[in-house]
């Protein structure tokens, strides 16, 4: 069986080609790649004039795994966890093979990054209030997201609203961690295990909040943890938000709930300490104008002050 | 399902066995007594995966059941655990479509039924990898060229522990290195569940110019078989590993 795996080709659709299910029998038109990971690529397809995203691999445990995921996410009432699931089904390649794919609903958007880097800093905290009321729908239903990272987040628009997109990592609570990312891994940054806990998903999501102030990312160095802190004091300047970010860090989060209120909190007291720090802008422009005046006359009258006291006194 | 504790041999290489038995032929026994052959392969900087000199990799990994991987260094971590926990599926799916094959009658494994009764069957493959227990005998190649890549040997192994010891089943390592200086393989960490504590292992290694894979392989097996002796005469202290 091992060895059949290792000679199992990889697989790639072109342009334009139609791929017909051996099941179900639907077919698919591939429009373009949308990307490839560690399991499988992805492909925007058109069905039935609707667009969707086909995700193939040869590993069809895989295919199997992420599709037992994806039903999962349809049960949540009411939340839109990840892509809802269209279609699974197995392609007979020409070589012989038969490769497994699944069919979910393709989420069109940009990436967070760059969409923060558009729209500025503030929308990244509104669209994670959005998100963490999510996460915490998953973990209600006992599942833990694992992968969370910034190339699986996508903001979709009208309402701008943040989608994931690979399901690969989810994880039932308890359980070992699937998939992950080293440098949103909370054991690789030695601050817990991988053991899947809500906790494991706050980690990730506050390396997500750092990757936007570091989008290269950084060294563990070799205080790993020290590290986090320097970073976090560096990039976020908001007190509230830094400590909230550091707590997510350390491990004293466990709840996606109490971070979405905190920094519901955090983000309306910002925007009333920003009207006062406009104001304050206002004044320093004054000052620095007043400023010089100001010192010359102290001067003055400092230098006036000892010419008074030697001439009376000495 | 019963799966008892499944075994594995982690071998980390980056080059090719130069002294004694093909280390292919020695797998392929190896795997005949239960026992999974794992191969991961480290690159220098300045190679190629289609390099020459790495081929042995996939030989023997094919021939062992297991899984290969060719890597450079920086990649070693997630490598070790990817592998291990893929080989680990794999094991694991060979027994359900086993289970399969007495219920639905022969040629039927998991791949060909219908996507609708495949999600089943992986429910009941994740289940067993998170709940077996898991035996990983690593052995690490100290020839001359490997000297720089033993620190991130090091680290990788104890983030293997940190994966492993994620699960509920429980999750036991030991490491070897070879050559030893008279034997083929030398002890470094006997069987242990925590390779966290465990500090600068290959400090004191004089690494040689030969590499005799295949007489190590053959040596980490008998260390198997031994373990399993050990644990029939002193039946009561191991009965919970064995009946697990
Ligand atoms: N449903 C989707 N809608 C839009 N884009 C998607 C969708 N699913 C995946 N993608 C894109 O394809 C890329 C690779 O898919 P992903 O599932 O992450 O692969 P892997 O699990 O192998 O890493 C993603 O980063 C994303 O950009």
């Amino acid at each position: 069986m091992n060895t059949q795996m290792l000679k199992k080709p990889d697989i790639s659709f072109y342009k334009g080609q139609i791929i017909t299910g051996k099941w179900h029998k639907k077919t698919y038109h591939v429009v373009r790649k949308l990307g490839s990971g560690a399991i499988g690529t992805v492909y925007l397809c058109v069905c039935n004039n609707v667009q969707v995203a086909l995700k193939v691999s040869k590993q069809s445990h895989s295919i199997t795994s992420e599709v037992n995921v994806l039903k999962v996410l349809k049960k949540v009432q009411g939340h839109r966890l990840g892509p809802s699931l269209i279609d699974v089904d197995d392609y007979v390649h020409r070589n012989g093979y038969v490769y497994s794919f699944y069919v979910m609903e393709y989420i069109s958007g940009e990436p967070l990054s760059q969409f923060v880097n558009r729209h500025g800093e503030e929308w990244l905290y509104s669209l994670l209030v959005g998100f963490l009321k999510d996460l915490q729908a998953l973990h209600n239903e006992g599942y833990i997201f694992g992968d969370l990272k910034m190339e699986n987040l996508i903001v979709s628009r009208k309402p701008a609203r943040l989608r994931w997109v690979d399901v690969g990592g989810t994880t039932l609570v308890g359980r070992s961690i699937k998939e992950y990312t080293e440098f949103y891994d909370r054991a690789y940054w030695q601050a817990g295990t991988r053991k899947a806990d809500p906790g494991y998903d706050l980690f990730a999501l506050a390396m997500v909040v750092l990757r936007i102030y570091y989008p290269q990312g950084f060294e563990r160095g070799n205080n790993p943890k020290k590290t986090l802190m320097q970073k976090t004091s560096m990039a976020i300047k908001h007190t509230g938000i830094r400590q909230l970010i550091n707590k997510m860090l350390n491990g004293e989060m466990i709840e996606a709930d109490i971070v979405k209120n905190e920094l519901i909190y955090y983000t309306m007291k910002q925007n009333r300490s920003r009207t006062q720090q406009v104001n304050t802008k206002q004044h320093t422009r004054h000052d620095s104008v007043v400023y010089p005046m100001m010192e010359v006359l102290s001067i003055l009258s400092i230098s006036g002050l000892c010419y008074l006291y030697v001439a009376i006194f000495m | 399902m019963r799966t008892g504790t499944l075994k594995q041999i982690l071998l980390i290489t980056d080059g090719c066995s130069n002294q004694g038995e093909d280390p292919a032929s020695i797998a392929r026994i190896i795997a005949e007594q239960g026992i999974t052959v794992n191969v991961i392969g480290i690159l220098e900087e300045t190679q190629t995966e289609e390099s020459q000199g790495l081929n042995e990799v996939e030989e023997i990994a094919s021939n062992g059941q297991g899984v290969s991987q060719i890597v450079y260094k920086q990649a070693l971590s997630q490598t070790v655990q990817a592998v291990t926990k893929q080989a680990m599926n794999e094991t694991l799916q060979g027994v359900v479509n086993k289970e399969l094959q007495q219920i639905l009658g022969n040629t039927r494994s998991m791949d060909e039924l219908p996507p609708e009764q495949r999600g089943e069957v992986m429910e009941v493959v994740d289940e067993l990898g998170e709940t077996c227990d898991l035996e990983v005998l690593v052995l690490v190649d100290t020839s001359a060229s490997m000297t720089n890549k033993l620190p991130t040997v090091q680290e990788a192994l104890i983030d293997l522990s940190i994966s492993m010891n994620a699960r509920i089943g429980r999750s036991r390592f030991s490491i070897y290195q070879f050559p030893g200086r008279r034997k083929p393989i030398h002890q470094l960490v006997d069987w242990t569940s925590k390779l966290e504590s465990i500090s600068s292992i290959f400090a004191k290694i004089s690494t040689g110019g030969v590499t005799p894979t295949g007489p190590a392989l053959k040596e980490a097996m008998h260390q198997f078989g031994k373990k399993s002796l050990k644990r029939r005469l002193f039946h009561n202290e191991y009965t919970d590993v064995e009946e697990a």
